[in-house]
C-alpha cells in the first residue's frame, strides 16, 4: 500500500524495545516521582507500539483494541499515581523517593 | 520509509530527553513531543482510532494532569514564578507554531469543505479512509470493539470507576492532620455559640 509496508515488523519491535528500556532506566535511575511516572508512560507507549505493529503485521484488529485498553488503563494509572504523589508530597514535603520511608517495615 | 526513520529518531531522542531532564516541566514538553511522534507513527500503521485516542487521551488529558500536578507541587517555588516574563524568546516560536497550525487549517478547509483547491485524487483516495472493510478503519475498529471484545471494554469501565473512587479517596484526605485540625478549629470559632452549647 504505502511506504510503511516496506518496513519489517521486527524494526518496530526493536524501536519499541528501545523506548521501553529508556523508560525502564528512567524508573530505576530517577528519584523524582513525577519523572518516574512519565517514564512509566513511556513504557506503556512502547508496549502500545508493539501491539499496533503486530496488528498491522497480521492485519488483525485485536492488537489495536488491546492498545486502546492499555491507553485506558494508563489514564487510570496516571490519575491514581499523581494523586499518590500529591498526597506524599503534602505529608513529606519533598519529592525524593529515596527519602520517603514511611512504609518501611 | 523516510518518515519512519525521522519518527523513530524523534521518538528515541524525546524519550531520552524526557528521562534525563532535571526539571519535570521540560520532561513534560519532551513527553508531549514523544506522544505526537508516536501518534503519527500509529497513523502510518493504519491505526486511525488509536491515533485520535493517543492525541486526545495522552497529549490532552494525561499531560494536562502532569502540568497541573507540577503546578500544584511547585506553587510559589518554581523558577517560572520569578519575574514578569521568564521566557521572552518563546514568543517568536509560539507565534510561528500558531500560524503554521492556522495555515494547515485554512489549507485543509480550502481543499475539503470550501472546495477552493482541488483534492489530489492521485495521492489520497477520498472515501477509503474510515470505510468499513479497510484494515484499521474506525468502522471496523468499532464493530470489533463492541462485538468480539465487548467484555474487555466493559471491564475498562469498571477500572475507570475504581480509579475515580481511588483518586477521590486519596485526594479528599490529602490535607495533613494539623492543617485539618486548624480548619476544624477555625470553623468552630466561627460558630462559637453552637459549639459552646454542645460542649
Amino acid at each position: 500500500m504505502s511506504a510503511p509496508m516496506e518496513i519489517d515488523v521486527s524494526v518496530y519491535i526493536v524501536l519499541s524495545a528501545v523506548i521501553f528500556f529508556i523508560g525502564l532506566g528512567g524508573v530505576i535511575l530517577r528519584r523524582n516521582p513525577l519523572i518516574m511516572v512519565m517514564a512509566i508512560e513511556l513504557m506503556f507507549n512502547a508496549a502500545n507500539l508493539a501491539l499496533i505493529a503486530f496488528a498491522r503485521a497480521w492485519t488483525n484488529n485485536a492488537g489495536q483494541i488491546f492498545a486502546f485498553l492499555v491507553i485506558t488503563v494508563a489514564a487510570a494509572e496516571v490519575a491514581i499515581g499523581l494523586a499518590i504523589v500529591v498526597v506524599v508530597f503534602r505529608r513529606a514535603k519533598n519529592v525524593d523517593v529515596d527519602e520517603i520511608a514511611g512504609l518501611r517495615g | 520509509m523516510t518518515l519512519f526513520w525521522v519518527l523513530a529518531i524523534a521518538l528515541i531522542a524525546t524519550a531520552v530527553f524526557t528521562v534525563t531532564q532535571r526539571s519535570p516541566v521540560y520532561s513534560v514538553v519532551g513527553l508531549l513531543a514523544n506522544f505526537v511522534a508516536l501518534a503519527t507513527l500509529y497513523l502510518t500503521l493504519n491505526a486511525e482510532f488509536i491515533f485520535v485516542m493517543q492525541i486526545l487521551v495522552y497529549a490532552g488529558a494525561i499531560l494536562v494532569l502532569f502540568v497541573f500536578v507540577i503546578n500544584l507541587l511547585s506553587a510559589g517555588t518554581g523558577p517560572f514564578s520569578e519575574g514578569p516574563n521568564r521566557m521572552p524568546r518563546a514568543r517568536v516560536p509560539a507565534v510561528l507554531v500558531g500560524l503554521t497550525g492556522f495555515g494547515f487549517l485554512i489549507y485543509g478547509l480550502a481543499r475539503g469543505p470550501l472546495g477552493i483547491l482541488p483534492l489530489h485524487v492521485a495521492t489520497s483516495q477520498p472515501g477509503e479512509v474510515g470505510r468499513s472493510g479497510v484494515f484499521g478503519s474506525v468502522a471496523d475498529f468499532g464493530v470489533a470493539l463492541f462485538s468480539t471484545h465487548l467484555l474487555p471494554f466493559e471491564i475498562t469501565a469498571f477500572i475507570l470507576m475504581v480509579a475515580v473512587i481511588g483518586v477521590v479517596v486519596l485526594a479528599g484526605d490529602a490535607a495533613p492532620a494539623e492543617t485539618r485540625g486548624h480548619h476544624v478549629r477555625r470553623r468552630a470559632q466561627e460558630r462559637e455559640p453552637i459549639v459552646k452549647a454542645e460542649r
